[in-house]
C-alpha cells in the first residue's frame, strides 16, 4: 500500500474574477521509504502541492489517502493531529522560534501530544544527535549558522517519529556545501531510518540525491521517472 | 490533552521578551485593582464608623421629645414646651409590656470646676437605668442607685473627656467637683464612647441624679418635669409597637382630645440609624463599582497588547498550527497569557490597594478597612479581566490559515 496516495486534486485560487489553477487533477502515489524530488519552474504549483500533502491546506477537489485513510475531509483539528504524528516539515527560511533554544524548538512538535515533560527533553536531545547537533541545545537560532538551524529544523521533523518528511526548497538559503551536508542527513534518514522524504528544489545538484523526480508545469505533473544514473 | 505547564512557561517567557510592554499593560490592571481595593476599604471603614457610632448610642432606642409634629412633619418648637414630667417617664416603665427601660433626661451645658481646672460640659440629669438604656458601662467606681434619685444626692458619674480634662492623672473616684457651684462627689467613671452618629463626643458629658439636676442645678418650669424620655424596647421588632403604646398612654396622660395634634414626639433613633448604616453600604458599592471601571479600562489595554502581540507573532503561530497546535492549544495559549498579565497585575494591585488605603488613613484621616473579600474580589475580578479581553486575540489568532501565517512577513 502506497503511503501517499493522490487522485485528481485540483486546487483554484480565486482572485476576484480571476481563477488561477494551481494544480490541474494531479494524480500521484509514493511508496512507504521512497526518496522523491519535486522540480519544475516558479509559479508550476510545486508548494501548493507540497502543502496539501502536507495538510497545511485543503484541495479544491480530489482525493488523498495518507497511510490508507482518507484525510480530504478532515477537519482543523483533525489536520493539526496528522501533522503532528505523520508529517515533519522542513522549510527553506527554516522557520525555527526565536529567542527560543534549540532544544526547545525541538521540543515543540510533543508539547501538542501530550509526551511527559522529562520524555520530551530526552527524545529532543536524541533528536539533535541524530542530525549531529549534540550539545547544541542551548544554542538560539541567532547564535547558529545556516545549515545548523535547518539541522534544528530536521531534529524538530523527527521528534514524533513522523513517516514522512516534507521539505520545500530547504536548502535554498544554504551554500552548496552545507546543502551537500543537509542533503546527506535527508539520504541518512531515508536509507537508515526508512523515512519517506519528499523535496522540493531547483537545483538539478539536490535533486540527484533523491530515487525519483517529479516535474510540475502550469499544475500539472508532465514527467515522473526513477533517477537515471549519471 | 492540552498542556498547561508548558503553556505557562511560553507565556511567560513571551512577556519577558517585551518587558517595558508587559509591564506597562499590567501598570493598567495594578491600577485598576489597587483603586478597587482601595475605595472599598474607604466604604467599608466609613460604614464601620458608622456602624460603630450607632452602637455606641445603645439598640432598639426610641426618644420622646416635648413639642409637636405637624402635619409635614416640620416639629414645631420641638424640645422647647415643658411637657413631659418624671410620672410621663414612670408610667410608661409601668404600662408599656414592649419597653425593657426607660430613662429621663434633664440637662444642659454648664461649667465645672475641680480645684484649678474649669470645663464646659453637658450635663445629665437622669436614673441609673440611663446605663441600661444607652448599653453603657463604667470603667470605674460604681454608677448611683434609686436612693440618689430619691434623695437628690449629690453624687456623680463623668464622661472620659470630662475626667481628663478635669483630673489629668489623678484617680477621680471620691473627689469633689462643683457643678454651678454645687459640690458633687464623683462615685464612678463613665466608659469610653466615643463620637455619636451626630458627630458630638458622648464622653463630654456628667451624669447625675435628675432630682439633683431639677432642685439644684436648672430648676424647673413645673416639679418633676424632664427634658427628654429615653426608652429601650424589649428586641427590635417591639419598636414599633413601643412606639405605639407609649403615643397612646402618653395623649391619654396629657389629655389630648382625638382631633389634637400630640405635644411630644416620639422618634425611633434605631430607624433613622439603620438608614445611615444602609447608605454607608450602598455608598461602598458604588465606589467599588466606580473603580472596577479602571479595572475594565486595564482590561481594554491588555485586549489591545494581546491583539499586537497576535499581529507580531503571525509566524510563530504558522509554526506551531505547522507542527501539530490545534485551535485550543493557540487560544490557551494567548488567554493563558493575558491571564498572567492580569494576575500579576492583580497581585501588585493588591499591594497598591493595601498602601493605597494606609495613606489616605494617614494624610486623610479616613478610616478605612482593606477587607479579605475585597482582596479576593478584586484579584477574581482582575483575572476575569484577563481571560475576557485575553479572549478575542487568542481567537483571531487560532483562527489563521497555517499557511497564510507561515508566509507572514
Ligand atoms: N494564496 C494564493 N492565492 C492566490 N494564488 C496563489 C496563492 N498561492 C499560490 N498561488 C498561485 O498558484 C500558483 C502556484 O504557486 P506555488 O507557490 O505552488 O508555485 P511554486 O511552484 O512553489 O513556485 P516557486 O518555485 O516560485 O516556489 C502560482 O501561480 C501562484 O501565483
Ligand atoms: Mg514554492
Amino acid at each position: 500500500m502506497a503511503i501517499i496516495e493522490i487522485r485528481e486534486i485540483s486546487k483554484v485560487y480565486r482572485l476576484g474574477e480571476i481563477a488561477v489553477n494551481a494544480l490541474n487533477a494531479v494524480t500521484l502515489s509514493i511508496e512507504r521509504g521512497e526518496f522523491a524530488a519535486i522540480m519544475g519552474p516558479s509559479g508550476s504549483g510545486k508548494s501548493t502541492f507540497m502543502n496539501i500533502l502536507g495538510c497545511l491546506d485543503k484541495p479544491t477537489s480530489g482525493g488523498y489517502l495518507l497511510e490508507g485513510a482518507d484525510v480530504s475531509g478532515l477537519k482543523r483539528d483533525d489536520l493539526a493531529a496528522i501533522r503532528n504524528k505523520k508529517i515533519g516539515f522542513v522549510f527553506q527560511g527554516f522557520n525555527l522560534l526565536p529567542r527560543t533554544s534549540a532544544i526547545e524548538n525541538v521540543e515543540l512538535p510533543m508539547l501538542y501530544n501530550g509526551v511527559s515533560i522529562k520524555e520530551r527533553r530526552g527524545r529532543a536531545e536524541a533528536a539533535l544527535g541524530k542530525v549531529g547537533l549534540s550539545g547544541r541545545g542551548n544554542h538560539h537560532p541567532s547564535q547558529l549558522s545556516g545549515g545548523q538551524q535547518q539541522r534544528v529544523a530536521i531534529a524538530r521533523s523527527l521528534v514524533n517519529d513522523a513517516p514522512i518528511i516534507l521539505a520545500d526548497e530547504p536548502t535554498g538559503n544554504l551554500d552548496t556545501k552545507t546543502s551537500a551536508e543537509v542533503m546527506e542527513l535527508f539520504v541518512k534518514l531515508n536509507t537508515e531510518s526508512n523515512i519517506t522524504v519528499i523535496l522540493v528544489t531547483h537545483e538539478h545538484d539536490i535533486a540527484a540525491y533523491s530515487r525519483r523526480i517529479i516535474k510540475f508545469l502550469d499544475g500539472n505533473i508532465v514527467s515522473d521517472e526513477p533517477k537515471t544514473k549519471t | 490533552m492540552i498542556n498547561i505547564p508548558s503553556t505557562i512557561k511560553i507565556s511567560f517567557r513571551s512577556l519577558r521578551v517585551n518587558k517595558m510592554r508587559s509591564g506597562l499593560t499590567m501598570l493598567g490592571i495594578v491600577i485598576g485593582v489597587g483603586a478597587v481595593i482601595t475605595m472599598i476599604a474607604v466604604g467599608t471603614g466609613a460604614s464601620q464608623r458608622i456602624e460603630e457610632q450607632i452602637s455606641s448610642m445603645g439598640s432598639n432606642l426610641l426618644m420622646i421629645l416635648p413639642g409637636a409634629t405637624t402635619a409635614g412633619g416640620v416639629r414645631m418648637g420641638m424640645g422647647t414646651q415643658p411637657t413631659l414630667s418624671m410620672g410621663d417617664a414612670e408610667a410608661i416603665q409601668k404600662e408599656c409590656a414592649s419597653v425593657s427601660y426607660v430613662a429621663p433626661n434633664l440637662g444642659g451645658v454648664t461649667q465645672v470646676i475641680y480645684g484649678s481646672q474649669n470645663w464646659s460640659t453637658g450635663i445629665t440629669g437622669t436614673t441609673p437605668d440611663m446605663l441600661y438604656v444607652r448599653d453603657w458601662t463604667l470603667s470605674q467606681g460604681r454608677p448611683f442607685a434609686e436612693e440618689d434619685v430619691r434623695n437628690a444626692s449629690k453624687v456623680c458619674m463623668p464622661g472620659q473627656t470630662v475626667v481628663d480634662n478635669l483630673f489629668g492623672n489623678e484617680n477621680p473616684i471620691g473627689q469633689i467637683i462643683r457643678i454651678k457651684n454645687v459640690p458633687f462627689t464623683v462615685i464612678g467613671v463613665l466608659d469610653k464612647k466615643g463620637q455619636s452618629p451626630t458627630g458630638q463626643d458622648q464622653d463630654d458629658t456628667i451624669f447625675i441624679p435628675v432630682t439633683a439636676a431639677q432642685k439644684k442645678i436648672f430648676g424647673t418650669a413645673f416639679p418633676g418635669m424632664v427634658r427628654i424620655i429615653m426608652v429601650k424596647a424589649k428586641s427590635m421588632e417591639d419598636l414599633y409597637t413601643a412606639e405605639k403604646e407609649i403615643t397612646e398612654l402618653l395623649r391619654q396622660r396629657h389629655r389630648i382630645g382625638d382631633r389634637q395634634d400630640n405635644d411630644f414626639t416620639v422618634r425611633n433613633l434605631t430607624q433613622a440609624m439603620q438608614a445611615s448604616e444602609q447608605s454607608g453600604k450602598i455608598m461602598t458599592l458604588l465606589l467599588g463599582a466606580i473603580a472596577s471601571v479602571s479595572l475594565l479600562v486595564g482590561g481594554i489595554g491588555i485586549m489591545n497588547i494581546m491583539l499586537v502581540s497576535v499581529t507580531e507573532r503571525t509566524r510563530e503561530i504558522g509554526i506551531r498550527m505547522a507542527v501539530g497546535a490545534r485551535t485550543w492549544d493557540i487560544r490557551l495559549q494567548f488567554i493563558i497569557e493575558s491571564l498572567i498579565l492580569s494576575l500579576i497585575g492583580g497581585a501588585f494591585g493588591i499591594i497598591a490597594g493595601i498602601a493605597g488605603s494606609k495613606m489616605l488613613s494617614m494624610l486623610a484621616g479616613w478610616p478605612t478597612i482593606v477587607s479579605p473579600l475585597s482582596i479576593s474580589l478584586a484579584f477574581g475580578f482582575s483575572g476575569v479581566v484577563g481571560i475576557f479581553f485575553g479572549f478575542y486575540p487568542a481567537y483571531k489568532a487560532s483562527l489563521l490559515d497555517p499557511i497564510d501565517a507561515l508566509r507572514y512577513e
